[in-house]
């Protein structure tokens, strides 16, 4: 994780996927018997490692890295159980389909894709989808929309803000 | 969008790192002093026998202390309210510091004093200007201190705008006891502790608003 906040992108992809490993168990343990769809564990899950991303400078390197993992995972999850207690009779059914499988996760997923990104610009969405979907560098994104590197990392990043705020909408 | 993908957006994005939180809010922090202070001096100023008072009276130097003794644990607990994993519980405790400065404060000052002189002191000569000035100075302040705070990450967010509250007029109380005529305990424990308290409510209210992430 110190790699990562000194922007190294390798180490940085390594760490947050290994986080995403362990943070999918800790929701889905957290939230079991509450009756929580397994979408919205993913869901919760890619919350929290927005939060990770947006609030990393607040980790105390002289400090342990996990409780500050945990800190953030509860708070989100909390948030997340106070929005699902002011409508639980309507999501009460939801339990339903609760189905293992992966075709209701790739369902899923592409609800998501649109929900999410239909609040970005065209472009700031074309530049997300680049480097996550397709799996571009910023500098071939760049050059690819005839802009500088820099301007490509900062659409990038208020995107990346963007999609944090959008769950937090979701909470009223 | 696939939890793979957003993981993958998210470490294009490594390089967008913020200076650490701890770093941010010690800079707002000075940034709102100097703001009151300028505000202070420009309105204000300091009183005319500033010097003398700081060499001869003891009363004078007790309201810098007990100012101090609030400012400067609240900065300290602030700092650690900035991040998510910092449990305040035991530390709060810092905070007793300033009652019991003030309650030291006050019984030697009733010891001092004769009885009949007690009423007098407590109500000063102008102390609904300090009601009004110590708020007023606390603001840049507080508005530095929530900024610092919304950029961080606090799980706890009426206790950190409290305690932001509590730092910001304990600065506003520093610059002002600096003005203020009245140095006998007795009027700081009621008139700055109102406006302390209140400053300390309102930080409270608006911590938990604005500093939900």
């Amino acid at each position: 994780m110190r790699a990562a906040i000194a922007g190294d992108e390798n180490a940085y992809h390594k760490i947050l996927s290994e986080l995403s490993t362990v943070l999918r168990g800790v929701v889905r343990r957290g939230f079991a018997g509450v009756g929580v769809p397994r979408d919205d564990v993913e869901d919760v899950v890619q919350e929290v490692l927005l939060a990770i991303h947006l609030k990393r400078h607040t980790w105390d390197q002289s400090m342990p890295l996990g409780p500050w993992i945990s800190a953030i995972a509860r708070n989100k999850m909390i948030d997340d159980l106070r929005r699902r207690g002011r409508r639980h009779e309507v999501s009460v059914d939801l339990t339903e389909f609760d189905i293992e499988g992966d075709d209701q996760q790739a369902a899923i997923d592409a609800r998501d894709v649109d929900r999410i990104l239909d609040g970005l610009s065209e472009k700031n969405r074309d530049i997300v989808r680049s480097v996550s979907i397709d799996g571009h560098s910023a500098r071939d994104v760049a050059k690819r929309l005839g802009m500088t590197e820099v301007a490509v990392r900062v659409a990038l990043h208020r995107s990346l803000k963007a999609l944090s705020e959008t769950y937090q909408e979701k909470k009223t | 969008m696939r939890t793979e993908d957003l993981i993958k957006a998210l470490a294009a994005d490594a390089k967008s790192v913020e200076p650490p939180v701890a770093q941010t809010l010690a800079t707002a922090v000075g940034v709102g002093t100097l703001i009151s202070t300028l505000l202070f001096l420009w309105t204000l100023g300091i009183r005319d026998n500033f010097v003398v008072s700081i060499e001869t009276s003891l009363r004078f130097i007790f309201k810098f202390i007990l100012t101090l003794s609030i400012a400067i644990p609240a900065f300290v607990l602030v700092r650690n309210l900035a991040r998510p994993d910092f449990k305040p519980g035991k530390y709060l405790w810092w905070l007793a510091l300033a009652p019991l400065v003030l309650a030291v404060g006050v019984v030697s000052e009733l010891i001092a004093l004769p009885s009949d002189a007690w009423r007098a002191n407590m109500i000063g000569h102008n102390s609904i200007f300090c009601l009004i000035v110590i708020p007023l100075l606390s603001l840049a302040p507080l508005a530095a201190v929530l900024y610092a705070l919304h950029n961080g990450a606090p799980t706890h967010p009426a206790i950190a705008g409290a305690v932001g509250g509590l730092l910001s007029a304990g600065i506003a109380a520093t610059l002002y006891a600096s003005h203020c005529p009245d140095d006998s305990p007795l009027f700081l424990a009621v008139w700055y502790t109102i406006g302390i308290v209140l400053m300390t409510g309102v930080g409270a209210l608006l911590g938990s608003r604005v500093l939900r992430w």
